[in-house]
């Protein structure tokens, strides 16, 4: 933040060694950028289950392939609640930062629902597929398939429950600085959670119907 | 169902005589340690002062604390294996049967590596890195707390194996498809999966701390090129950690989805890949070898220039060569399985790789050699330790080159030689460091010096045990000795395990004369009393007092360029201003917090009860783990101000040589 400061200000060489050098940065910037890094290590994590999946693709032991078992109708809907959450989302930061409590957790209402939704869509998947026998236990693609994708959806149920907390701190303590960094840092995932979505609907889904 | 899961009787192994003693006797240590504390009403303070504390010197010393305990736990097992193998040739069995042999080389390698020298290195960047950077504390220091206490819950699950059940017996490794249920189907292998995924999360909750501590809270004027070295290699170590652990991470989960739940990810059969593993695990394996050894490089780098009395030659290339490390150490993992058969291709571009990542570890020899050139070098206990560390290092380093050539590898791979490459460079460059640092700091961290002449006593036992212990390996892998043998048929070997033997025996002195030199410091500690600055240092940790007040600094010092404390010196600014007419301000610190405590506590108990398949229990360690952050996420007060009065009194007591 600091170093844009510098930058903007058209200084060049000069400002931005003064930015390195300018001392402690804010508790929100620390926490921010922590929070950053955090969400990179999260997406190394996910990085080695698309790996794993990569490689188990094709491994189906006789069993069922992608191409037979995804429903590219439901996997579009779940997509489309997601990314809308995010920008529902986005409309809760700016709630946030002019203050509008009522604004905020009708945001945060409809975020919660769209996500509660996405969820719902993906465990009928789950189990649909579970019901057919073609559950984790049946090939190395099925175990890596519902360890990546519902990895990403664990993520999502910790994000609600997130959202939960987060908005009864909103209630009980007010838009504290304190709580005010952890709505940012709580936006922050739930977008990272879309940019992944985004991955494993093209590796998974697209590129499973595909080949 | 049956409410203790797996857990019977049955998991005490009664007739286990060398179990029960070992265990046993833990027990009776810890009970008489307990027992002690609070008779003498000691509770109170160690709750108040050190297990609800989130500064961060104080966690830096427990984890040294935790990592010296786990020193003697994993030499222990060293001192058996050898004495194993002295014996059990021809015709003799020795006096280990293999299921219990299995287990001690598992443990060894898991507890060294992940519970000693890991701890010793993350308590030793803890205790140092806020100082040097000028600090108060860490970016989150409730969060460095947490880490703590689940390294010591991983910790505590692994010792626990000792006494209930049983550890792995598939290596440190835990290569698929031994560490499967099919081949390993006892509780051994699930207690390391759950040591290390709790003690992996609390790693990697350390490095992202220090990223964000060292990128975003530096003193004012510290800019990146004006870090201290160890500042720069433990930036690379904690880039790394936030790189690579969440790998780990990611595949023992596949592994305990594989072993709970039935998957196929390395099962030999439903289309599992058991060489996958393997390339996950050093993934993360050969970047854990530099979150391991960069640390130690900056503590050389600060010992060495310390001693000789000059800056540190080719600052700047050393940055760079630790920066270049950390890089290559992502593409150089496969070396560790060349016998997998990846074709010449594959195989010849992961040589090369290794073989340039010789380089930039070079560079930085010459660097500490021409730092030395010319100087005035002064032969304290730490610059043994780093002159030993040069010498023993480079040999290993050669010996890794070495099997970098894949031919060779396929010689060598898994036989002694590589067992003795690789302590050649964990001892002689991770361990070295690491006690070249105790040295160093101890008088920063309890304002006292340790003794030097049993200081000096325990690196030559060290040194000349090294050599004894590990030299014979390296000729043993070259007579076709693997690893992991419980006895061997081939008599000629024996001599040169009995030499080997012999030298752990000396290491043992050198560990005993640590335990003298430690006890000695104490008694003599108002003889060997020192202030701000005992070793004319060059960073900032030697401008505040010995040991530190909570705040750390009164004033955040004003840095002008590299080695800060030095060039106040040089520009004899000392007792600048008259002490009693400076104005301190009021400084708030983070408050104590039991977080870490609670959630270390309900992590253990999920841990125990996922290992032994008590399912209501874990769900009570889950559920108390979230309730205890519920309660500090709605906890109102985060900090307390220590007055301005305390800060000028502490001042006036301690007066700094320096003002900075």
């Amino acid at each position: 933040m600091t170093m844009s400061v510098a930058v903007d200000d058209g200084v060049g060489y000069e400002a931005q060694s003064l930015a390195s050098e300018a001392g402690p940065a804010t508790r929100r910037v620390v926490v921010g950028y922590g929070f950053w890094i955090f969400l990179l290590s999260d997406i190394v994590m996910f990085s080695a289950f698309f790996a794993a999946y990569a490689v188990l693709a094709h491994a189906t032991a006789g069993g069922p392939s992608g191409m037979q078992l995804f429903n590219q109708r439901s996997v579009a809907i779940e997509t489309g609640c997601l990314l809308a959450s995010s920008y529902t989302c986005g409309l809760m930061s700016m709630a946030i930062g002019s203050r509008r409590y009522g604004a905020t957790y009708l945001a945060a209402l409809v975020t919660f629902v769209l996500g509660a939704a996405f969820l719902a869509l993906e465990l009928k998947e789950f189990a649909g597929m579970i019901a057919i026998g073609a559950g984790p236990q049946r090939s190395a693609f099925l175990s890596s398939f519902f360890t990546l994708v519902g990895c990403h959806g664990l993520h999502v149920t910790a994000g609600l429950v997130w959202l939960v907390v987060m908005m009864a701190q909103v209630s009980i303590k007010g838009l504290t600085a304190t709580v005010e960094r952890r709505l940012l840092c709580f936006s922050l995932f739930w977008h990272a959670l879309d940019i992944v979505w985004v991955w494993l609907f093209t590796v998974v889904y697209l590129m499973g119907v595909l080949s | 169902m049956n409410l203790l899961g797996k857990l019977d009787w049955s998991a005490i192994p009664f007739n286990q005589p060398i179990i029960m003693g070992a265990s046993g006797g833990v027990v009776v240590v810890i009970v008489a340690i307990l027992a002690w504390v609070t008779l003498k009403g000691y509770v109170p303070y160690l709750w108040r002062e050190w297990i609800t504390s989130v500064d961060h010197k104080r966690i830096g010393v427990m984890y040294i604390i935790l990592a010296l305990i786990m020193l003697l736990r994993g030499f222990s097992d060293a001192i058996m294996m050898r004495a194993q193998q002295a014996v059990a040739a021809g015709g003799s069995q020795g006096y280990l049967p293999p299921e219990h042999f299995d287990q001690i080389f598992s443990a060894h390698g898991t507890i060294m590596i992940f519970f000693m020298a890991m701890p010793f290195v993350i308590g030793m960047m803890n205790f140092v890195v806020p100082l040097q950077l000028g600090v108060r504390d860490m970016a989150f220091p409730t969060l460095n707390s947490v880490a703590l206490g689940l390294t010591a819950s991983g910790i505590l699950l692994t010792n626990i194996s000792l006494a209930v059940g049983e550890f792995s017996k598939a290596g440190w490794v835990a290569y698929p498809p031994l560490s499967e249920l099919q081949y390993s189907p006892g509780v051994g292998v699930d207690y390391y999966l759950w040591s290390l995924q709790i003690s992996g999360v609390g790693t990697l909750m350390t490095g992202i701390n220090f990223v964000a501590t060292i990128l975003k809270t530096r003193a004012p004027g510290m800019s990146y090129m004006r870090m201290p070295v160890f500042c720069w290699t433990s930036l690379a170590a904690n880039l790394l950690i936030v790189a690579a652990f969440p790998v780990l991470t990611a595949t023992l989960t596949m592994l305990l989805l594989d072993r709970y739940l039935g998957f196929h990810f390395f099962t030999t059969d439903g289309g599992g890949n058991a060489m996958m593993y393997v390339n996950l695990f050093w993934i993360w394996g050969h970047p854990e070898v530099y979150i391991l050894v960069l640390p130690a490089f900056g503590i050389f780098s600060e010992v060495v220039s310390t001693f000789s009395g000059k800056p540190l030659f080719g600052y700047r290339s050393m940055v760079l060569a630790t920066m270049a490390i950390c890089v290559l150490s992502f593409v150089v993992w496969l070396h560790h399985f060349f016998t997998m058969g990846a074709g010449a291709n594959v195989n010849g571009f992961f040589g090369v790789m290794t073989m340039i990542i010789a380089v930039p570890t070079g560079v930085k020899v010459f660097n500490w050699l021409f730092t030395m050139y010319g100087g005035r070098i002064r032969f304290t206990v730490p610059i043994l330790w780093s002159i030993g560390f040069m010498v023993t290092f480079v040999i290993g380093g050669m010996t890794g080159v070495l099997m970098a050539v894949p031919p060779a590898d396929f010689q060598l791979h898994n036989s002694l030689f590589l067992i003795a490459h690789f302590h050649n460079v964990i001892i002689g460059g991770t361990v070295f460091g690491l006690m070249a640092g105790y040295n160093y700091w101890f008088p920063k961290a309890f304002g006292f010096m340790l003794d030097e002449r049993w200081g000096r006593i325990s690196f030559w036992c060290w040194l000349i045990g090294f050599y004894l212990a590990f030299m014979p390996l390296y000729a043993l892998g070259l007579m076709g000795m693997t690893r992991r043998m419980q006895h061997y048929d081939v008599a000629s070997w024996q001599p040169w395990l009995i030499a080997a033997a012999l030298g752990v025996v000396v290491i043992l002195a050198g560990i005993v004369s640590q335990i003298i030199q430690l006890v000695v410091s104490i008694r003599d500690r108002e003889k060997l009393k020192v202030t701000a600055d005992p070793w004319n240092g060059r960073t900032l940790e030697w401008a505040t007092a010995s040991p530190p007040p909570p705040w750390n600094f009164a004033v955040l010092p004003q840095v002008t360029g590299i080695d800060a404390l030095w060039q106040k010196k040089r520009r004899g600014r000392t007792q600048a201003e008259p002490l009693k007419e400076r104005e301190f301000e009021p400084i708030e610190v983070p408050k104590n917090s039991a977080t870490g405590f609670i959630i270390a506590f309900f992590a253990v108990i999920a841990g125990f009860a996922m290992i032994w398949h008590i399912w209501w229990m874990a769900g009570v360690g889950a559920i108390g783990v979230f309730l205890t952050m519920l309660a500090f996420a709605f906890r109102d007060e985060e900090e307390i101000e220590i007055p301005a009065e305390r800060i000028a009194r502490f001042e006036q007591a301690n007066p700094a040589e320096i003002a900075v």
